[in-house]
């Protein structure tokens, strides 16, 4: 399997109180009063070399995201840290994970085809193309797009982003919501037709239909671990096996926070507040943030109405022992963290492209690396061979990273036997 | 009552009309929440034949009639269509909040439909200093009490109060298929339009309303020559709702004048 490290690029000092003085980490936080710019420009630093130290470190990728007006992550543009790892990675074997550029927020959103082609040329072929709905604080609030024309923005602009990366001859798109009379993309992607297109949704059955009809990889970002996915991803496999396609389990997408240490007391002693800040101040905004009326049509609407799932649980109410126990985070020694990703997120919800979320809330650059460091030394190398006996094809990576892996060779060898 | 379907814009766009009275024509334009036949519109058929359409996408049983429309001028076509399909060459046309704006932007476009423009807070201007509530990003919770004068009143239970899940999906697609025609700021060039309103217009406003304040109706009385404002005392948003017999009193008058 493919293992990438996802970064979010989070404030790491937010005040204690945090989640009491304001309403909103997202949309709303006030910057003058919780930001400095050159601090910030620490964390824009911090973050690049965590990544490429993940990179280095045997990382198979290295994922960045768009948020905006987030204090929890504010890589408003992913493709500008994306830029900077593939010049940095050149030479390796690392993929260039953009998880992504958000196309309803990009206008005209062959801004994102023409950016990722750059990637693509920059990094000799190693993008993998995260193509994002983008969130409804994100798309809606804060860059003032229609919730109801959101989706339907979105499909159009992904038809014409992969029509713009492949087309032989200049063509004109007359849309509904866009015009161009002569797309015509300089430059083009090098891997071919296409860069493999990831993309990121969070259970509706439509995006599950549009995931598949369209062959793409489905990824499912979530920050509650993969116990509460179970059902969700099930949902998933069921429409792909529906439609006949066959069950690679590389047709799905992970993430999973991730924290490593000498044994599992030890990751307590260690991670516990930054998990705790993370969920307690990192995920606080008013639930009705990500339901603008007309975000979600009217079937989902229906069908939310009458379900009888239950509400998200509070996550201020949690702390450290239950977002473990109830795998929200999957914490401890190496043996603890490689045993529960096989048996959750590997076996559980079928993944074959795991992303792991290793710098969490307010946990600080060294601690940041050593839990990479963890990870790629003492749990990524027997996670690597898993899939294997099976022989799918990962027709969602890079074509020529496909066999290759930045890992030594004897931690190959270790992962497979 | 009467109840019929209209279909406009070539077929797609199915418009409900629910119709009381006698007397000359009135047309009401509901607000963000849906259409509800209240005690106004029964006070109002008292003296006026009433039609009350629903906005697009707006009636359950065709909610996804609204995809077919692009923008508010082609909302404004679907309604002198309408208009034309009920054989009213021109009517009172009164109006709430979103309902408000459009009717004055029906108004602009097509002078000569309007006979009366009666106008209930309604939306189309903004300004930094007192900006407009986004009542779609409200904490459901919390929304009466930013409509309503008296959040925990009868009128505001009507309107808000109902636990169904029917009740309560009509209400969020009613808000997000209206919201599709002025998301993310309600100011949608009526400014540019609202001085080609020939109709006599009178401005409706609850004096306490938390939502669209009071002072936006200078910027219709700044365009529209000759309108004028009459406040409500012991009312916020939706004064009609909440001061039915005086509203539909002040509309009546006026457009009877």
């Amino acid at each position: 399997m493919k293992i990438s490290a996802f970064h979010l690029m989070p404030h790491r000092e937010l005040p204690d109180d945090f989640e009491k003085r304001y309403e909103s980490v997202w949309v709303t936080p006030p910057w003058w009063e919780l930001a400095d710019a050159t601090r910030v420009g620490q964390y824009y630093n911090w973050t690049l070399d965590e990544l490429l130290f993940a990179a280095r470190a045997g990382f198979d990728g290295v994922c960045t995201n768009e948020h905006h007006q987030n204090a929890y992550g504010f890589m408003p543009s992913p493709n500008l840290m994306g830029s900077v790892i593939a010049k940095a990675t050149n030479g390796t074997n690392v993929a260039i994970v953009q998880m992504g550029a958000t196309l309803p927020t990009s206008n005209p959103p062959i801004r994102v085809a023409e950016e990722y082609a750059m990637l693509d040329c920059i990094s000799g072929g190693r993008l993998v193309a995260g193509l994002p709905l983008g969130s409804p604080m994100d798309v809606n609030l804060c860059y003032g797009i229609t919730p109801m024309e959101h989706r339907e923005r979105y499909r159009e602009a992904f038809a014409l982003t992969l029509k713009a990366w492949q087309a032989r001859e200049i063509f004109a798109w007359n849309g509904r919501y866009y015009q161009l009379a002569n797309v015509n993309l300089w430059p083009r992607p090098i891997q071919q037709p296409h860069p493999p297109v990831w993309v990121p949704g969070s259970g509706s059955i439509s995006t599950f239909d549009f995931a598949v009809d369209n062959e793409v990889c489905y990824c499912f970002l979530s920050y509650s671990g993969a116990k509460a996915a179970k059902t969700m991803m099930q949902g998933y496999w069921d429409v792909v096996a529906r439609k006949g396609r066959e069950t690679n389990p590389y047709r799905a997408g992970f993430l999973q926070l991730v924290v490593v240490a000498e044994t599992d007391a030890a990751a307590e002693a260690k991670y516990a507040r930054h998990i705790e800040y993370f969920y307690h101040k990192c995920l606080h905004w008013p639930i009705q943030y990500g339901s603008p009326p007309g975000n979600q049509d009217y079937r989902s609407l229906v069908a939310a109405s009458k379900s009888n799932i239950r509400r998200a649980e509070d996550t201020k109410q949690l702390r450290y022992r239950d977002f473990v126990e109830k795998g929200y985070v999957i914490a401890g020694s190496a043996a603890t963290v490689r045993d529960r990703i096989k048996e959750e997120v590997v076996k559980g919800l079928r993944v074959g492209n795991l992303m792991v979320l290793l710098q969490i809330g307010s946990m600080p650059h060294e601690l940041t690396l050593e839990n990479m460091d963890r990870f790629a030394r003492e749990v990524l190398p027997s996670l690597r061979g898993e899939w294997d006996d099976e022989g799918w094809v990962n027709h969602w990576w890079p074509e020529r990273l496909r066999g290759g892996t930045a890992a030594p060779a004897a931690a190959v060898a270790a992962g497979r036997q | 009552m009467s109840d019929r379907t209209v279909a406009v814009w070539d077929g797609k766009v199915r418009i409900r009309v629910q119709s009381k009275g006698s007397g000359p024509a009135l047309v009401f334009f509901h607000g963000p929440w849906g259409l509800t036949w209240d005690p106004f519109l029964d006070e109002l058929a008292k003296s006026f034949t009433v039609h009350a359409p629903e906005h697009p996408g707006t009636t359950p049983e065709t909610p996804d009639d609204v995809y077919h429309l692009d923008g508010l001028w082609d909302l404004v076509l679907c309604y002198d269509e309408l208009l034309q399909a009920l054989g009213l060459e021109a009517a009172a046309l009164v109006g709430h909040s979103f309902g408000g704006m459009l009717a004055c932007e029906l108004a602009a476009a097509y002078p000569a439909r309007a006979r009366r423009l009666a106008l209930i807070a309604p939306l189309g201007f903004w300004r930094d200093a007192d900006r407009v509530v986004n009542w779609m990003m409200l904490d459901p919770a919390r929304l009466p009490e930013y409509v309503f004068r008296d959040p925990k009143g009868e009128a505001a239970q009507r309107l808000f109060g109902s636990a169904e899940p029917e009740a309560r999906v009509r209400l969020m697609w009613a808000m997000g298929a209206t919201g599709k025609f002025i998301w993310p700021i309600p100011d949608k060039g009526l400014k540019k339009r609202a001085h080609r309103v020939t109709a006599p217009t009178l401005l409706v406003w609850g004096k306490e309303d938390r939502l669209v304040p009071p002072v936006y109706a200078d910027e219709f009385t700044q365009r529209i020559p000759g309108a004028r404002v009459q406040t409500v005392e012991g009312a916020g948003h939706v004064p009609h709702l909440e001061r039915p017999e005086v509203v539909a009193r002040m509309i009546r008058e006026f457009v009877a004048a």
